[in-house]
């Protein structure tokens, strides 16, 4: 697979890691109790499809990006700098 | 000799001498090693995998079944090296293989009579009991019985590499499609490379007797080749198999660097070669099958199309006397290029009764081969025709069934090629691989001209699919005969054996049997015969299996459908693919600042990750580790040891919100720290667990120095990576590993700060530079950073420079040491002294462990967020059912402590249902005089006092230990404060 980083352009996958899907993006707030923290840390979404996903570019710039992809075909529809897009909600 | 006198694309004036089984040849530059075997008269060249035939060489390419040879001697030689492929090169050694004691004589032979036991599941049957017998009696029996050839068992010498390229177009095979392709593609500006397993470009332009623009095909080819690699945009591969297609545009490729070179000297005899195009054109050709009928494996029965590749390329003929078996048009051609060459055509076996061809030899019209004559060579074949059976004598039997595109590529990303009832055959669809088009042969076209047009086609779509301009390339003029066949997989009837895999000895009747006992869908088929499988894949065996079953089940073959293609195309060396990763290679070396010195001293080094450290210094007189461990604690304690600790990982961090990044990613408060003063930390995985600790110094108001556990170090870096900028890009906050820029040392015990005082300008005591302090001092011009730190519960001291002053601090402190009969200490008492003190390491905070475990639950701060806290405040994760962190002491003082050993209560039965706890860590202890260990055990620290047995059934060791607080010195902290 290749991965086209935002900062350092098409890359081989192996510059990067798979480090977990893109819920991990949306932490809930210290005071929203034990359930939303289960849910955050433990429940998975296994769609025969497009999966949201962070890769992090450990071999290249460090950045983390949230990427959507096709598991079934292994095609990656979009790649975003996860900085960018938590700024963008804030 | 059975060589031309003239003619084929060899060097005549460079004679190659070589070696098969012991005897001496000659060849020439330009040879294989198949086509100078064969121009030497040798025809039995190996015996089979199940039941040890004679076989012969069958094709002229890298489809290959037969004619696997061992290369070279020693651990220089290189198994299953199909002869087709090799280049002939001056003293090449060959071997058959699977045979014993001699080609010529092999015992196992005796297989092929017990056939009728040894079919299709044979083993699967027979081999099932006693049970005791499966890996003693069987295993190396079937083992030495069915077989290829042997490894050498001496490690592999060869070296391997591995390489990347790019490029807009990958033109996958050399022939008339893919030099006219990768041309096209060329002149419209497009980066191409163009790659190709043989050792000369133009595929089957060198094999073919035909003309293209008025010249010689193969002099054509020279040209189109010269033309190419003019172009600076154009990077010719020869030797280079393409193996794999993968995702986004990535292709594995082999290329043999040095097999064919009799000096390698320098060369690696592989690479591999990552490349990633934009599109794809494969060019890959067509492989010819065989017709499935008694005896079809005798050598001498050979594919026509490779008779034609040795007659017209290598100036070869294994024949004096030829017949040909075909079911199509293209084994006239066959016939017409040998009797061209004086060789006598015996007759032409057509199956087909309307055949339109006909040559200037003998033709018999709906006719079938039923047998053969000859068992280590071929003497005479039967022929059955409408008026019955008759005997010709012959030397050689080429066979045509037809041509199968060589769609394996366009399938590795789990698409199935389409069936061409037209041609009777399966084609590549294209975009099977996204951006893949195939063209000549491969997508179906056999004559010459449409190899060359569907070329020029696939190319001039890419091109204007990725908006270049199609440039006007006149098509070569050439042949485009027809192709007509009529179906034919195998003659019915007889009762010997037919076969359709020759490597895997699978005939007509495994597939009978397969189907008999309902092994039907063409993937249980292919395992229960082992059809497909091996170093060929099936190249030439599976459509004939395929239609086989097809014809059984009463089905078409469209519907049978093929088995999964799998990369690699063709076998790939372990060594190739795994190039410059071993040794040394595979876990690069980190050296410590003070490697050189340790060294110097005779200190044993041990791995840590992929750092060195030094285990224990030793002195003259030393006959166990213990002794100078023993001796480097009780150093420490007594007057001060030295020790590199420069693999902790070492971060720094600035910015106004640093203070804030590090309360959200520690449990503790580091906003509240001091500037100059260090807090030790901890961190926590979001779940709750123990992550790592370390400590914290804060240097200035927004600059902070963190340090990891060496072991986390990776970790620690991108879990706050993950943080600043998932999490938090809101925080200002900047941070750099550093921990390769600094050399840092420990310097412990009650004379650290004297020894401190000799080396530093500035001078240093309690008031000045108090426990957990952190600053900086000069030694002499040089600026350090001092920690007063102690992992050992001495008074001590971290003193880091830039690490290349790390060597000469190093031995200056080695200097100053000495003054005070203090020195260097290893890795074992280090861990001895951390012991001693109750300080706990990743053999404690093992990922299993929380906060409260470990007896540091009070480090999770109630006032603020941290990533972990609230999922560590989940029930279950903290009181009395938990294992928590104690230490043990045996009741005798000689009592010994294993790691890993179990805990049960006094006297009871130590199973599993009985456990309460384990050892983590645990060492002979010189300042106390006995064992101590930590350990985890459940409720542990309501049981002080409380006395356990300690169980290590592995090693028949049972201690009874007394439960007591994890610190065994010292527990107050006045050492640390003096």
């Amino acid at each position: 697979m290749r991965i086209d980083c935002p900062l350092c352009g098409c890359r081989d996958s192996r510059e990067f890691h798979y480090r977990g899907t893109g819920k991990l993006m949306e932490r809930p707030a210290a005071d929203a109790g034990a359930e939303a923290f289960h849910d955050y840390i433990y429940m998975r979404e296994n769609p025969a499809g497009v999966n949201c996903e962070l890769w992090f570019h450990e071999m290249g710039c460090r950045a983390w990006l949230l990427v959507e992809r096709d598991v079934s075909s292994h095609e990656f529809l979009s790649v975003r700098l996860a900085e960018s897009v938590t700024r963008g909600k804030q | 000799m059975t060589r031309f006198a003239d003619g084929g694309l060899i060097e005549r004036s460079q004679q190659i001498p070589f070696n098969f089984d012991g005897r001496s040849y000659l060849g020439f530059s330009g040879d294989t090693l198949a086509s100078a075997l064969l121009a030497n008269d040798v025809r039995l060249i190996g015996r089979s995998f199940k039941y040890h035939r004679p076989r012969g060489i069958l094709t002229a390419g890298s489809e290959e079944p037969n004619a696997l040879m061992t290369i070279g001697r020693g651990s220089q030689s290189d198994p299953n090296v199909r002869a087709t492929m090799q280049e002939l090169y001056r003293g090449l050694t060959s071997a058959s293989q699977n045979r014993f004691p001699s080609l010529s004589f092999d015992l196992l032979a005796i297989n092929d009579l017990m056939a009728p036991f040894f079919g299709a599941g044979f083993y699967y049957k027979t081999f099932m009991w006693p049970k005791l017998f499966w890996e003693r009696v069987y295993e190396p029996l079937i083992r030495r019985a069915a077989g290829l050839g042997a490894l050498s068992g001496a490690a592999d010498e060869a070296s391997y590499d591995k390489a990347y390229a790019h490029c807009d177009l990958l033109v996958i095979g050399a022939g008339p499609a893919g030099l006219m392709a990768a041309t096209l593609a060329a002149k419209g500006g497009l980066d191409v490379i163009l790659a190709d397993e043989d050792f000369i470009l133009g595929g089957r332009l060198n094999s073919e007797r035909v003309e293209v623009d008025g010249k010689p095909a193969a002099e054509w080819a020279v040209d189109a080749v010269k033309a190419l690699a003019a172009m600076p945009n154009v990077r010719l591969m020869p030797r280079t198999t393409i193996t794999g297609a993968y995702d986004g545009g990535t292709y594995g490729a082999l290329q043999w660097v040095s097999h064919h070179l009799a000096e390698r000297e320098g060369l690696p005899l592989e690479t591999f070669w990552r490349i990633t195009s934009q599109r794809t054109i494969l060019a890959s050709g067509a492989i010819e099958r065989p017709i499935a009928f008694a005896d079809n494996d005798r050598p001498g029965v050979m594919m026509a199309s490779a008779l034609r590749t040795y007659a017209n390329r290598f100036a070869v003929t294994p024949a004096k006397r030829l017949s040909i078996f075909t079911n199509n048009d293209d084994g006239y051609r066959t016939a017409t290029d040998l009797a061209a060459r004086g060789v006598e055509i015996a007759c032409v076996v057509d199956t087909r009764t309307y055949a339109a061809v006909d040559g200037d030899f003998p033709v018999l019209k709906g006719a079938e081969v039923v047998g053969i004559s000859g068992r280590r060579g071929l003497n005479a074949i039967v022929v059955r025709t409408a008026s019955g059976t008759r005997r010709i004598a012959t030397d050689c039997l080429g066979v045509s069934g037809g041509w199968n595109p060589s769609v394996h590529l366009s399938c590795h990303l789990n698409r199935h090629p389409v069936w061409n009832p037209d041609i009777v055959a399966f084609v590549a669809t294209d975009d099977a691989v996204p951006g893949m088009l195939a063209a000549g042969a491969a997508a179906g076209g056999f004559s010459t001209h449409a190899a060359f047009q569907s070329g020029a086609a696939a190319a001039a779509i890419l091109l204007r699919g990725l908006g270049r301009k199609v440039p006007r390339l006149p098509l070569p003029k050439s042949e485009d005969a027809p192709y007509v066949l009529t179906p034919f997989w195998h003659v019915q009837g007889g009762g010997k054996r037919a076969w359709l895999d020759f490597q895997n000895d699978v005939t007509t009747k495994d597939v009978k049997l397969a189907h008999q006992e309902n092994f039907r869908s063409v993937e249980h088929m292919k395992r229960y015969t082992t059809l497909g499988m091996a170093t060929d894949q099936g190249k030439t065996a599976n459509i004939g299996a395929m239609a086989v079953m097809a014809e059984l089940t009463g089905r078409v073959i469209a519907d049978v459908g093929t088995t999964t293609y799998r990369p690699p195309y063709v076998p790939v060396a372990l060594g190739a693919l795994g190039a410059h990763g071993r040794d040394k290679g595979f876990a690069p070396e980190r050296f410590i600042p003070s490697d050189a010195l340790a060294r110097e001293q005779g200190a044993p080094m041990v791995e840590a990750g992929l750092w060195y450290r030094p285990s224990w210094f030793p002195q003259s007189g030393d006959t166990h580790w213990r002794q100078s461990c023993d001796r480097e604690v009780l150093m420490v304690r007594k007057t001060l040891g030295i020790t590199d600790v420069s693999t902790l990982g070492k971060i720094d961090l600035q910015g106004p919100d640093a203070a804030e990044f590090l309360d959200r990613v520690y449990s503790n408060m580091m906003s509240s720290l001091p500037v100059g003063r260090i807090r030790y930390g901890l961190m926590l995985r979001e779940d709750g667990m123990v992550m790592d600790d370390g400590t914290v110094a804060r240097l200035d108001k927004t600059h902070f120095l963190i340090t990891t556990t060496t072991a986390a170090a990776g970790q620690v870096m991108t879990h706050l990576d993950f943080c600043a900028q998932v999490l938090w890009p809101e925080l200002d906050v900047n941070f750099i590993s550093i921990t390769d820029h600094w050399a840092q040392f420990a310097v412990a015990g009650p004379n650290s700060r004297v020894l401190l005082n000799d080396l530093c300008a500035d001078k240093i005591s309690n008031d000045t530079f108090p426990y957990m302090a952190a600053g900086e001092v000069s030694i002499g011009h040089l600026k350090a950073r001092l920690f007063r730190l102690s992992f050992s519960g001495e008074h001590a001291y971290e003193i880091a420079v830039p690490a290349r002053y790390g060597d000469a601090l190093a031995r200056e402190l080695d200097r100053l040491a000495q003054q005070h009969h203090g020195g260097w200490y290893g890795m074992e008492a280090l861990n001895v002294l951390r012991i001693e003190k109750g300080f706990v390491t990743h053999a404690e905070i093992h990922g299993r462990v929380t906060a409260d475990d470990i007896g540091l639950g009070r480090m999770v701060s109630a006032k603020k967020d941290c990533i972990g806290k609230v999922a560590s405040q989940r029930p279950g994760l903290s009181g009395q059912d938990r294992e928590q962190l104690v230490g043990l002491k045996p009741v005798v003082a000689a009592g010994k402590l294993l790691g890993g050993a179990h805990l049960f209560n006094l006297g009871e039965n130590p199973v599993r249902t009985n456990d309460q706890g384990y050892i983590t860590s645990q060492c002979f202890s010189p300042t106390l005089g006995h064992s101590i260990a930590q350990a985890f055990l459940r409720n542990g620290r309501a049981r002080t006092g409380e006395m356990v047995d300690v169980v290590d059934l592995l090693r028949g060791v049972k201690t009874t230990c007394e439960v007591c607080p994890p610190v065994f010195i010292d527990p107050e902290g006045r050492r640390l404060r003096g």
